[in-house]
């Protein structure tokens, strides 16, 4: 089989898991419904105010909620030895490595089309700058969130405490993505500044980082 | 090893006696800062030796990911280690100098929030070693180690687009430029000393890390040779 079938065998695989017990998608969707609610109460915004704020909250929101499903990719693939069968079998370890991305990155993107109409009442969002910069800016720096996001969940399943493990891990790596993300978001929702550079960052830091899982997921996934 | 290590341990301590010397006594004072300016010898050592030492994890990560010796494994981890208390020092070092001369402890600039998230990075990797189980801790390790370098040079970027307040590099720069022939001397001293001093730390903590790698494969063999039994 080749790398495509494997890949795109293993994320049909996924995705039917997903169709069929919705975990990820339910847990992620209440916990960033439990994010919004909690920022909304911490900071009361005004109008003027939340366009400045809301391109914080929507990342950090959109940020806890995935860690919540990236905790669960590898965790079922352990129980059964799956992993281990994996290993052992001849299908490249990429291939696995680009279904868990491709399946997390879908059920991140279709959280935040479920959320965003959430946001825009609960914040009473109105876009000044051109709304297909936010499309952009939310497809790259997903991306951005889940491809490490993928891997270093990868890495933590193997630690004690695993679940705590994901955020150290993530968070402190994601720092000039998020950065990125808020301010091209803000400067999109305010339309005081060109998120030009953001959006350049952010394709800059995918492609680079994407690299990166590409050429070590294979000795993490191997590693003894 | 025990031999070199009684030798280097005194010399370096006499280095460091002589360069405080030399940075709090003999170096002139600053004309505008004054006497806090002398932080400085710390200072800019300190980062320079942290940087040294993210490099060498580096290094010996991708080293280990490729060759698997269990002795680059042990330079990356004394390294990084070392690294991230020489960068706690520049960190600590920092406000103690911006207080008084910029007003401020701390700014969101490019320079010192690229450094702390360097920390931060850092401090991650060692939580990741301490909790790495068994014999995947090194693989893992190291991969996070070739992440974390690579988000360096992207975090200066992002963050370089805010406004700037620390200093550009005082040496090598425009007209204006430059210390003062005494206070260079002074600090060039320092720098080498902190140097001396750096590598010092992560050859002990290597020969440290080792050890406890031979213990542990020592403990292995006992305990296969129980099962045996």
């Amino acid at each position: 089989m080749s790398t495509l079938g494997v890949t795109g065998a293993s994320l049909v695989k996924d995705l039917r898991m997903e169709w069929r017990s919705k975990d990820a998608i339910n847990s992620m969707l209440f916990f960033s419904l439990l994010v919004v609610v909690i920022f909304s109460f911490a900071f009361n915004p005004t109008a003027e105010e939340s366009r400045r704020i809301a391109g914080g909250l929507i990342w950090v929101a959109f940020l806890f909620a995935a860690v919540v499903a990236l905790n669960q990719t590898w965790a079922r693939e352990l129980r059964n030895q799956v992993l281990d069968a994996y290993r052992v079998s001849p299908a490249p370890p990429n291939a696995l490595f680009l279904a868990k991305t491709v399946g997390n990155f879908l059920f991140v993107v279709v959280l935040e089309i479920l959320m965003a109409p959430l946001f825009v009442v609960f914040y009473e969002l109105r876009s000044v700058g051109p709304v297909w910069q936010l499309l952009v800016v939310a497809l790259l720096g997903t991306w951005a969130l889940v491809v490490n996001g993928t891997f270093f969940a990868g890495l933590s399943i193997r630690t004690r405490n695993r679940e705590i493990m994901l955020p150290l891990l993530l968070f402190p790596i994601t720092i000039p993505a998020l950065l990125a993300m808020v301010d091209a978001t803000t400067s999109v929702l305010t339309g005081e500044a060109s998120p030009d550079f953001w959006i350049k960052l952010l394709a800059v830091y995918d492609i680079v980082f994407t690299a990166l899982c590409l050429l070590l997921f294979e000795s993490v996934l191997n590693a003894e | 090893m025990k031999k070199l290590a009684l030798i280097s341990v005194p010399i370096t301590v006499a280095l460091l006696a002589y360069t405080s010397y030399l940075a709090l006594i003999v170096a002139p004072t600053e004309q505008t800062m004054g006497d806090v300016q002398r932080i400085f010898y710390y200072h800019v050592p300190s980062g320079w030796v942290a940087g040294l030492c993210f490099f060498i994890n580096f290094v010996a990560s991708a080293l280990y990911l490729w060759k698997r010796s269990p002795a680059s494994d042990a330079l990356a981890a004394a390294s990084a280690e070392v690294g991230v208390v020489f960068c706690a020092v520049l960190l600590i070092t920092g406000p103690l100098w911006a207080r008084p001369v910029w007003g401020i402890w701390w700014t969101w600039d490019a320079r010192l929030t690229t450094t702390l998230v360097l920390w931060l990075i850092y401090v991650s990797y060692l939580v990741l070693r301490r909790f790495a189980a068994g014999g995947q801790t090194q693989v893992l390790a190291a991969a996070f180690a070739i992440f974390g370098f690579a988000d360096v040079p992207i975090v200066y970027m992002s963050i370089r687009w805010f406004r700037t307040q620390h200093p550009s590099p005082v040496m090598g720069g425009g007209e204006n430029s430059g210390l003062a022939p005494a206070m260079l001397h002074v600090f060039l001293i320092n720098l080498v000393a902190f140097t001396v001093l750096g590598i010092l730390f992560v050859w002990l903590r290597y020969q440290l890390q080792m050890q406890e790698q031979a213990l542990e494969s020592a403990h292995a063999q006992l305990a296969l040779k129980g099962v045996s039994r």
